[in-house]
């Protein structure tokens, strides 16, 4: 009996971290549908983006309310998880407070800083519950935060109280045992912020307090593992994939589009500049010309996608979106991480996999969308974690344009115009040097 | 129009002929080139380089667009064609910097033509007139015509956001002491004109507003009664907007470079 609970704790821990192993491997496989793009250069510039930008927040703070708020909620979830490796070790030695002894009068500074993150975080969910519920705001209510965006929103954030309500009321039930002298706790030194919870227990028998204590403990180190489970079917992914996707990002000027090599090899060939070596050998397979689906995106766009909490920061900025167009960036990112998954589930169960007779362009993102962005690139500014949605935007332009000649008419007319005239406007191009004179 | 003078604008053939290599190129841009309005920031750009006495040249009818549009449209080829046949141009007459008045060929020169070979030292003009005003070449104060005026600038996507140029041009106008005055949304939260990413060349999408109508309100609302831009499509859309809400006998749109030479009185 005395083992029961440490077995008990070692087979949840265990059952959470091979879900976990299984659930990350998945996502690192989806990932790698993507196509190949080196970012191994530039280590120094890539440390400093991913410690500006995921370790220090700075883009966060365009916006001070919520950059306060987040970061509450944030510096709580690195901290406080310095507790959940007490919570650990006590599970598997079946020990209580094991640090406590050992750290002495500090423990109680530690603990109280652990209280002043959790009732912070507390305090920061319930305001983002009203901000999402009550006052709407509205990056919150746009279309696509439907049924399951919005309900996994409000679970994660329901969570997160929970999990704090359970640390405050584990330790003023410990207080209140620790003042009977109730064998096993162990004096902490007075918990302030768990302090105000001591009323609505002092007048428990030991016997309950006991149970709630340990429930709380339970509950907090269960509810923390089935988190951790649920997150990676969750947009709440960021709090670990901001890191990665911060540190690939792309370092060139916002406004530099990627060339394609694949057409400058043809564009040289029709030109007539292209060396034998070109045409002596039998071309590569030539992949599609820009995306159509998930496998034309490079893996780092679909990271992008795993990153992406559907914040919406990006909309809010769009111009096209503000003036109500169909065109949503947290969209586009939406429909690539849905689709990737799509993908990735069915080819995890040898189902179809890409060839399901479906694609991301189309049957997620019409063209109409595509067709209103300015390419202002105010959405790849907005976004915190520096996911990058107008390239994506633009790839699927490429396809469009080149394999299926399906640009808007009066973009075709702009494409005849350059092609005859060498500008985008139907003039003479004898006239071009007419402004002299003028 | 006609009776404007003909300005004395060296040409890169010509001067090649005469064993003359240029110091600068100025890249005009299709709109430089064929938009009525945005021939008259040619103009005024023009006169100031004529002023300064720099040895420059244009490329005249020899200069073709830069491709940018074909390529936010999605037409990687025809953007390729293009850029390759200017980069055979411009290499043809061993060009190393480049001025420009539009942020989208400052944009596709600068950071896209290096990937097919093409490698110039290229400036937007806004921060050019900035260094010149800086090196005492051009003494903007003179004039004073814009002294104490509301001025407001309006960001370019492609100069802003996408080369992060955001100080030269409002330091131009802080230089003739202009009341500058910023609108609800500027520098890296600038609101787009509408036209970029080749909207300048198709009607918009279905919408309740059309951006630039939207860009234009809060141009208004600053009460200025000058806004300066330093891109031909954000001109275009913008002298649009004003003309939408008919307030174009109070509110007009100018370049940086016609401020600039206005307050030289050129």
């Amino acid at each position: 009996m005395a083992y029961l609970q440490q077995i008990i704790f070692f087979v949840i821990l265990s059952a959470a971290g091979y879900i976990l192993w299984k659930r990350v491997t998945l996502i690192r496989s989806n990932i790698l549908l993507g196509k190949d793009l080196d970012r191994t250069d530039n280590r120094s510039e890539r440390l400093k983006s991913m410690l500006l930008v995921a370790f220090g927040q700075r883009k966060m703070f365009k916006n001070i309310t919520p950059a306060i708020l987040h970061l509450f909620v944030y510096v709580g979830f690195i901290v406080i998880n310095l507790e959940v490796l007490e919570f650990i070790i006590d599970g598997l030695a079946g020990t209580h407070r094991i640090f406590a002894p050992y750290l002495g009068s500090f423990y109680n500074v530690l603990m109280n800083i652990f209280e002043f993150l959790a009732a912070s975080v507390l305090i920061a969910c319930i305001v983002f519950l009203f901000r999402r519920n009550v006052f709407k705001v509205k990056r919150f209510t746009q279309p696509e935060m439907t049924s399951w965006p919005l309900l996994d929103a409000n679970l994660i954030l329901i969570t997160e109280i929970l999990l704090m309500l359970a640390i405050l009321s584990m330790n003023a039930t410990d207080q209140v045992l620790q003042t009977r002298g109730i064998n096993g706790y162990i004096f902490t030194g007075q918990l302030v912020f768990s302090s105000l919870l001591v009323p609505l227990f002092d007048g428990l028998p030991a016997g309950w307090l006991v149970f709630i204590e340990r429930f709380a403990w339970w509950f907090h180190i269960i509810g923390i593992l089935g988190f951790a489970v649920y997150i990676t079917y969750s947009k709440h992914l960021h709090i670990f994939m901001a890191f990665p996707n911060t540190w690939y990002s792309d370092l060139a000027p916002m406004g530099k589009m990627e060339s394609m090599d694949s057409v400058t090899n043809e564009v040289k060939i029709m030109l007539g500049l292209t060396t034998d070596e070109g045409s002596a050998q039998a071309p590569e397979e030539i992949g599609r010309f820009g995306v159509k689906d998930i496998n034309d995106l490079t893996w780092k766009n679909l990271m992008d996608a795993y990153t992406c909490t559907e914040c919406g920061r990006c909309t809010a900025e769009c111009p096209a979106n503000q003036t109500g167009k169909k065109l949503s960036p947290r969209k586009i990112m939406m429909d690539v991480r849905d689709r990737m998954e799509e993908v990735g589930n069915s080819l995890a169960k040898n189902g179809k996999g890409l060839d399901d007779g479906k694609s991301l362009l189309g049957d997620y993102i019409t063209k109409e969308e595509l067709n209103a962005c300015t390419s202002c690139n105010a959405c790849v500014e907005a976004c915190p974690v520096l996911i990058d949605p107008l390239q994506i935007i633009l790839e699927m332009r490429r396809y469009i344009a080149m394999e299926e000649s399906g640009s808007p008419a009066q973009w075709n007319i702009m494409f005849q115009n350059i092609e005859t005239s060498f500008s985008p406007w139907k003039f003479a191009p004898t006239d071009r040097f007419n402004w002299e004179k003028k | 129009m006609d009776e404007a003078p003909k300005l004395n604008v060296p040409v890169m053939a010509e001067l090649t002929a005469k064993n003359e290599s240029p110091e600068i190129l100025f890249w005009v841009g299709c709109a430089g080139s064929y938009d009525e309005r945005y021939q008259k920031v040619t103009r005024a750009f023009i006169k100031i380089l004529n002023k300064i006495n720099i040895s420059y040249a244009v490329l005249g009818t020899e200069e073709t667009c830069t491709g940018d549009p074909a390529r936010r449209a999605g037409n990687e080829f025809l953007f390729q064609m293009q850029a390759i046949a200017n980069i055979q141009v411009l290499d043809r007459y061993n060009i190393k910097k480049i001025v420009t008045a539009c942020p989208h060929c400052f944009n596709t020169l600068k950071n896209e033509y290096p990937d097919l070979g093409g490698n110039y030292d290229v400036i937007h003009h806004s921060v050019f007139l900035q260094q010149l005003i800086d090196e005492g070449k051009i003494k903007v104060k003179e004039g004073g015509s814009f002294k104490g005026k509301k001025i407001t600038y309006h960001d370019s996507c492609f100069l802003g956001r996408a080369n992060d140029i955001y100080e030269a041009p409002r330091k131009i106008l802080e230089e003739m002491d202009a009341h500058l005055v910023e609108m609800k949304n500027f520098k890296s939260r600038g609101l787009c004109c509408g036209a970029g990413g080749a909207q300048m060349f198709k009607e918009a999408e279905p919408g309740a507003e059309e951006i630039y109508d939207k860009r234009t309100t809060e141009a208004l609302a600053t009460g200025a009664s000058v806004i300066a831009s330093a891109c031909p499509f954000c001109m275009t859309m913008l002298s649009d907007g004003i003309k939408n809400k008919e307030k174009e006998s109070e509110v007009e749109v100018k370049d940086i470079a016609e401020i600039v030479a206005e307050s030289l009185n050129l």
